[in-house]
Order: structure tokens, then C-alpha cells, then sequence
């Protein structure tokens, strides 16, 4: 059975349309795995090998890979939950509850995106306080805590967004005392405040300007400072992993 | 052009040291500066509404008869307290100073409670108790020519100033 599939993949890797896309035989040595990195979009900017060290659960608790991974989830049925949201009064209340009582396993969907979005605001701060303490913010790492510092930033923003989405009490009034939080913020409180809002109450502006800020504006902002962090962590040099005496172990 | 004008040929570059390709380079960036700065002004235009589908800041609240002496009425749609005492009318903001949560008249207690963080005033608006930074504020009420109450929520007064009707 396993030769029959493995026959098969061969024969795939000899065809055409295989070789346009990946261009590359069977990866066998490590300067074709190498590149197999290198080539691949999705892989590029991640680091080519790293040590197994590195890779032990009590390096990172994998605090990272959740975030994302979470973030991942939340993106998936957040475009699943918008085929049947729609950002108007009443209307999105409505759709709320179709989702919740009416809608083939929407019910399951809107919980795991709620479910979600909180664990990844936990996440993110667990993952933070572990760089921290193990003093992943020190060079060659400040940039990449500083972008880091901007992913905390949008994870808390999106949450704050996604919160007004379903139009019910907790939502409005949580909003309203929100937007009221900003308003006090010196000079621009209030300029800040009415831009969000688009007005001056929690009303039908104010939805449709959080639904395109939450399902638009900062995922594309999120994706973009992943990216880049990502990216930083290899072109930082990997990891650093602490001793037990806390010096670094390269 | 002629062509003892290009520089490198004839030291014809101005005494300054501004080079031509500086002093293009200079006006092309300046140019596509002010056109980064135009847009953005544009966008943050584009992005104020000119026109709300907001409550109305001004009101009428009814007859005076409609309200008897003594009483705090609450209307809803306004977020405005309507107060009838011995001396006249006032209206008080409904909305708490602190973080804008819709407060509630509490008859029982003589009060005026936000369900949100706990302030508390009186009729008059005077903070009693909790995180409330400021007193709810005075609107301005006046009476109509056909005789009806009038509040504009954009108006505020000074407490002392009651309505005699």
C-alpha cells in the first residue's frame, strides 16, 4: 500500500505540470531541502533549519505557533460567519441570532471565533511575557519585540472591533464606555472618537465602520506584521535559548 | 538650452552648490510631498460624515402639565431628565461624565445611579458618590410660543437657572 502511494508520488514528480510548479526534484540533500525553502513563498521567510533545541517545548510553549495558529482560526470562520452577517441595524442583531439558532452549525462556528479571539488575546500576552522574562527582547531582538509590540497593539484593537459586531447590549454599552475611554485622550480625544464612530453616538455609522476595521483594515494589517516578524526571527539569528544559569546557549 | 548649461561643462552649476538634478530632485519629492499630505487631508475629509442620522440635539418635551410637581422624568428617546420642583423646571443630562453609560432615576432612594461603575447623584445632578469626574450638566429649557417645553442639549447652564412656568 505504502509503495503503491509512494510509486505514485514519484510518478507526480515526473509530470509536467509538478515540475512547473516546484520546479525541483525530490528534496534528498540539504542544500535541495535548503532551497526548497528559498523558492516556496510561504516558507521563504521562515528559517531554512533550526536547532533542535530550539524545537523543545520549554523553549517557546509553542506560545508563538498558538497565536498564529489561533489567528488562523479566527480568520477562517471569520469570513465563514460574514456570508451570512450583515453590518446594519437591526440587522446584524438579527443575523447574530440566526447564526446562533437558525444557521446549520453556526452556532459552533460563532463560539469557536469568540472562543478564539479571547484565547488568542491570552496568547499573545502569555507569548509576550515569555520573551520577556527569558529577555527575548534584548539584541539583536529589539525590532522584532517592537513589532511584536505593534501585533499586540492590532490583536487588541481587533477584539475591541469584533466586540461591537453583534449588536446587543453588551456591545453597545461596551462601545459606547470604549469610545468614551478614547474621547479623554489629550487634543485629539475627540477627533479620534468621532472618526471611529463616524458621529457622535454608537450607531449605524459606527457598526459599519468596525465591521470594515475588523474584517478589512487590520487583518491586512496583522498579516503584514506577522509577516515581518516571521521573517525577523531568522534574520535574526534564530531563537535565542537560555541555559539554566540564564546565559545563552548558541 | 544651450550647451554650456549642462552642469559639468563650464562650472555653469549655481555658486550654492545646487546642482540641477538636486533642484529637480528637490521639487519632484516637495511635489509628491504635498501630494501624500493632500490626500491624506482629502481621506480624513472623506471620512468625517457631513451629515448624521442622529437624535436631534433640540427638543420639545410636551406641556408642562404633562410633568407634576416635585418629579423626575426620564425621557428615553433624549437621554435628558426632566425635573419639576417648587421653583421650576431644569433638565439634567442622563448621561454619566464618567464613560458615557445612560444613568437611572432610583425614585426609592432620591437618586440618580449609573448601572455601569456605580456614580450617583442627586435630582440636581451633583455628584454623590463614584468615578463620575464632573456634575450631570444643565440643559438649557425654555418654554415655546404655543406654550410647550423646550430642551437643546447643546446649550448647558449654570444649575441655579430654573425654569417659572
Amino acid at each position: 500500500m505504502a509503495t503503491t502511494f509512494q510509486e505514485a508520488l514519484a510518478r507526480l514528480r515526473e509530470t509536467h505540470v509538478w515540475k512547473s510548479i516546484f520546479r525541483r526534484g525530490p528534496a534528498r540533500t540539504n542544500r535541495t531541502r535548503s532551497l526548497a525553502v528559498f523558492g516556496n513563498l510561504f516558507l521563504h521567510f521562515l528559517p531554512v533549519k533550526v536547532r533542535e533545541k530550539t524545537l523543545r517545548v520549554r523553549a517557546t510553549y509553542y506560545l508563538g505557533s498558538i497565536s498564529f495558529l489561533l489567528f488562523a482560526i479566527l480568520a477562517i470562520t471569520g469570513v465563514l460567519l460574514m456570508f451570512y452577517y450583515h453590518p446594519a441595524v437591526p440587522q446584524a442583531y438579527r443575523d447574530m441570532k440566526d447564526l446562533r439558532f437558525v444557521v446549520s452549525n453556526g452556532v459552533f462556528l460563532r463560539n469557536l471565533h469568540r472562543l478564539a479571539a479571547q484565547l488568542m488575546v491570552a496568547a499573545v500576552f502569555a507569548h509576550m511575557f515569555h520573551v520577556f522574562y527569558r529577555g527575548g527582547y534584548k539584541p539583536p531582538h529589539e525590532f522584532n519585540w517592537v513589532v511584536g509590540v505593534v501585533l499586540l497593539l492590532v490583536t487588541l484593537f481587533l477584539s475591541y472591533t469584533g466586540y461591537l459586531l453583534p449588536w446587543d447590549q453588551l456591545a453597545f454599552w461596551a462601545i459606547t464606555v470604549g469610545s468614551n475611554i478614547i474621547s479623554a485622550m489629550p487634543f485629539f480625544g475627540k477627533y479620534v472618537r468621532f472618526q471611529l464612530l463616524g458621529g457622535n453616538v454608537v450607531g449605524e455609522n459606527a457598526l459599519l465602520r468596525f465591521y470594515v476595521l475588523h474584517c478589512v483594515v487590520l487583518p491586512l494589517i496583522a498579516v503584514f506584521f506577522v509577516a515581518i516578524h516571521f521573517w525577523r526571527v531568522q534574520k535574526d539569528g534564530g531563537l535565542t535559548v537560555r541555559n539554566q544559569d540564564g546565559r545563552k546557549e548558541n | 538650452m544651450t550647451h554650456s548649461d549642462k552642469p559639468g561643462k563650464g562650472g555653469e552649476t549655481p555658486t550654492d552648490g545646487v546642482s540641477r538634478r538636486d533642484f529637480l530632485d528637490e521639487i519632484a519629492f516637495s511635489a509628491l510631498g504635498i501630494a501624500v499630505i493632500g490626500s491624506a487631508v482629502v481621506t480624513y475629509r472623506y471620512l468625517s460624515p457631513n451629515v448624521l442620522f442622529e437624535p436631534p440635539t433640540k427638543f420639545r418635551a410636551g406641556s408642562p402639565d404633562l410633568y407634576p410637581l416635585n418629579t423626575v422624568t426620564y425621557l428615553p428617546e433624549q437621554q435628558v431628565y426632566v425635573v419639576r420642583t417648587g421653583e421650576g423646571f431644569f433638565a439634567v443630562s442622563a448621561v454619566c461624565t464618567h464613560l458615557g453609560c445612560v444613568t437611572q432615576w432610583k425614585p426609592e432612594a432620591d437618586q440618580i445611579a449609573c448601572p455601569c461603575h456605580g456614580s450617583k447623584f442627586t435630582r440636581d445632578g451633583v455628584k454623590i458618590e463614584g468615578p463620575a469626574p464632573r456634575p450631570l450638566p444643565h440643559f438649557l429649557i425654555t418654554l415655546t410660543l404655543d406654550g410647550e417645553l423646550q430642551v437643546d442639549k447643546l446649550e448647558t447652564v449654570k444649575p441655579s437657572q430654573v425654569l417659572k412656568v
